[in-house]
């Protein structure tokens, strides 16, 4: 699948998938890496080490700065696949330096799926 | 996108680590959103402020940041604190989480920038002119500067606000160009408005029902800048409103009026909604004004509000530190303070931690307050006049 560059890296994971938009600031732990939104649907999933797949972000901009405390806490994704990539998400995978490419359509992705992020392309695969 | 010769240098890294890291910042999210050019910016404001809101990851990011030693490019203001930076511990702010805040402001001072803590620079002393370029990220005062001034900002984050403040550039596109400034959406209001917390109400209404749009008033036949200040701060909380036009009264709305938008309309019945849907409480533990911070003038009706009147619980009033200074001056602080109040300054209800500080009600005259309290600070509100929440807090 081809989409865009938000941040330049390559990646291979797992794949971690929400349907629902992601809000990182309150939404995800910065020291654990864990989904504590009260009813999301990852609530309680970790990021960690995932190849973190939802269709855009939501909430403060402030988010940007937990994707950034994510990676510096040694508990961020490996890469991060949107739908659409907003200024919260998109400021926060630059300054982190996580692979990020948005553009995809991420309904043929599922939790666990094999997935080869090459983000220098914008490009997502899976691994057979 | 376009890059000259000294920006392709600024992107490789030839004038630092730091500038590249946040030039790069720049180019990316101008790539993202189809920008031809960077463009020189004439200040910025930066959001992320409180420790409260970025907690450890802001304040290690920002320290790394300081710790390459920086200077912003242009006259750089930042948002307001959590706490006030001078006269916190008059006011019981928690010790540790004011070491934590004293170490953000510490780094923003590292790198130039002018540590005047508020949401209201316009009336702090960076005043931007009609038209010029800037990278805002406090949404009342990016909604101020576009609508008001008639400047022109888009919706910064506080890290890309603080890239731009660095490299004094920011890309072109969004509310930079004169095609996305047009309006959107008629809004004819019927209601009439008469307080600040009528306007903060109808914002309230028009932000939740255009979301982003850029809405186009008419009706609104006068307005101080106090009252158009909590129009737009009110609309950019329960929307995201980045600017709005005012027939008669906004610099812009006579070039950027479009014929034929759908149109919503606004009464007194819909006004008095506002304020029961905004109403999720009684008996306030406390009243704070100042959201966006108050200017001299709110100050000055307050003092003469509380004359002869004993507290029986608290009342705040948040602004500037230049505002309360001449406050000082006028005696408004005294007047204020003899009947129990108080003027806080760097800092506000929504970034400061009251929730920790006892607090469960809190009474507000703002629409933006009101949206936010009870997500970021768990509080039910009271939403009324001032005059009505000083009656209320002297019962």
């Amino acid at each position: 699948m081809k989409g865009k560059t938000i941040s330049p890296g390559k990646a291979e994971g797992v794949a971690l998938v929400s349907r629902e938009p992601l809000g990182f600031y309150g939404g995800v732990d910065a020291k654990t890496g864990k989904v504590m939104e009260e009813g999301h649907e990852l609530q309680g999933e970790c990021v960690r080490d995932k190849i973190l797949v939802f269709p855009k972000g939501k909430g403060s901009t402030v988010g940007s700065y937990i994707i950034y405390g994510l990676k510096k806490n040694g508990v961020a994704p490996k890469a991060i696949v949107n739908e659409e990539t907003e200024t919260i998400v998109a400021t926060g995978v630059i300054l982190a330096g996580i692979p990020c490419v948005d553009g995809i359509d991420i309904g043929k992705i599922k939790t666990g799926d094999k997935l080869k992020v090459d983000a220098d392309e914008g490009t997502v695969d899976f691994e057979r | 996108m376009y890059l000259t010769k000294e920006q392709e240098k600024m992107l490789n890294g030839e004038k630092g680590k730091v500038i590249e890291k946040m030039f790069r910042l720049l180019v990316r999210l101008g790539d993202i959103y189809g920008a031809d050019q960077m463009i020189p910016i004439g200040s910025a404001q930066v959001s992320g402020v409180s420790f409260k809101s970025i907690g450890f990851p802001g304040l290690e990011f920002l320290e790394d940041i300081a710790s390459k030693n920086p200077e912003v490019k242009v006259l750089t203001f930042l948002n307001p604190a959590g706490m006030d930076l001078e006269d916190w511990k008059k006011l019981n702010y928690p010790a540790d989480f004011a070491k934590h805040q004293l170490r953000i402001i510490d780094a923003f001072k590292r790198m130039g920038i002018v540590i005047t803590s508020t949401c209201t620079p316009y009336l702090a002393g960076n005043l931007p002119r009609f038209g010029e370029h800037l990278a805002w990220s406090e949404s009342s005062a990016i909604s101020f500067a576009n609508s008001v001034i008639g400047a022109r900002t888009n919706r910064e984050g506080g890290p890309s606000a603080l890239a731009a403040a660095i490299c004094g550039l920011t890309p072109n596109y969004g509310l930079h160009l004169s095609e996305k400034r047009k309006a959107q959406v008629r809004v004819k209001v019927n209601a009439s408005l008469k307080t600040f917390s009528d306007f903060g109400a109808l914002g309230y209404l028009v932000g939740m029902e255009v979301k982003n749009k850029i809405p186009y008033f008419v009706g609104i036949k006068n307005a101080s800048t106090d009252q158009l200040k909590a129009l737009g701060a009110a609309m950019a909380a329960s929307g995201a409103v980045a600017l709005y036009h005012v027939e008669g009264i906004t610099p812009e709305a006579k070039t950027m009026m479009r014929e034929g938008l759908e149109q919503i309309e606004f009464g007194d019945k819909d006004l008095e909604d506002a304020y029961q849907k905004l109403n999720t409480g009684e008996k306030p533990d406390i009243v704070i004004f100042g959201c966006p911070h108050a200017s001299l003038q709110e100050i000055g009706r307050l003092a003469s509000e509380l004359e002869g009147k004993k507290l029986k619980r608290p009342i705040w009033i948040c602004t500037s530190r230049m505002m309360k200074e001449v406050a000082n001056r006028m005696g408004y602080t005294d007047r204020i303070e003899r009947a129990g109040g108080k003027v806080v300054a760097d800092t506000c209800m929504v970034v400061a931690p009251i929730e920790k500080m006892g607090y469960k009600t809190t009474g507000v005259n703002s629409g933006k307050a009101a949206c936010y309290l009870p997500g970021f600070c768990k509080q039910k509100v009271v939403f009324g006049s001032m005059s009505d929440l000083v009656e209320e807090q002297s019962k």
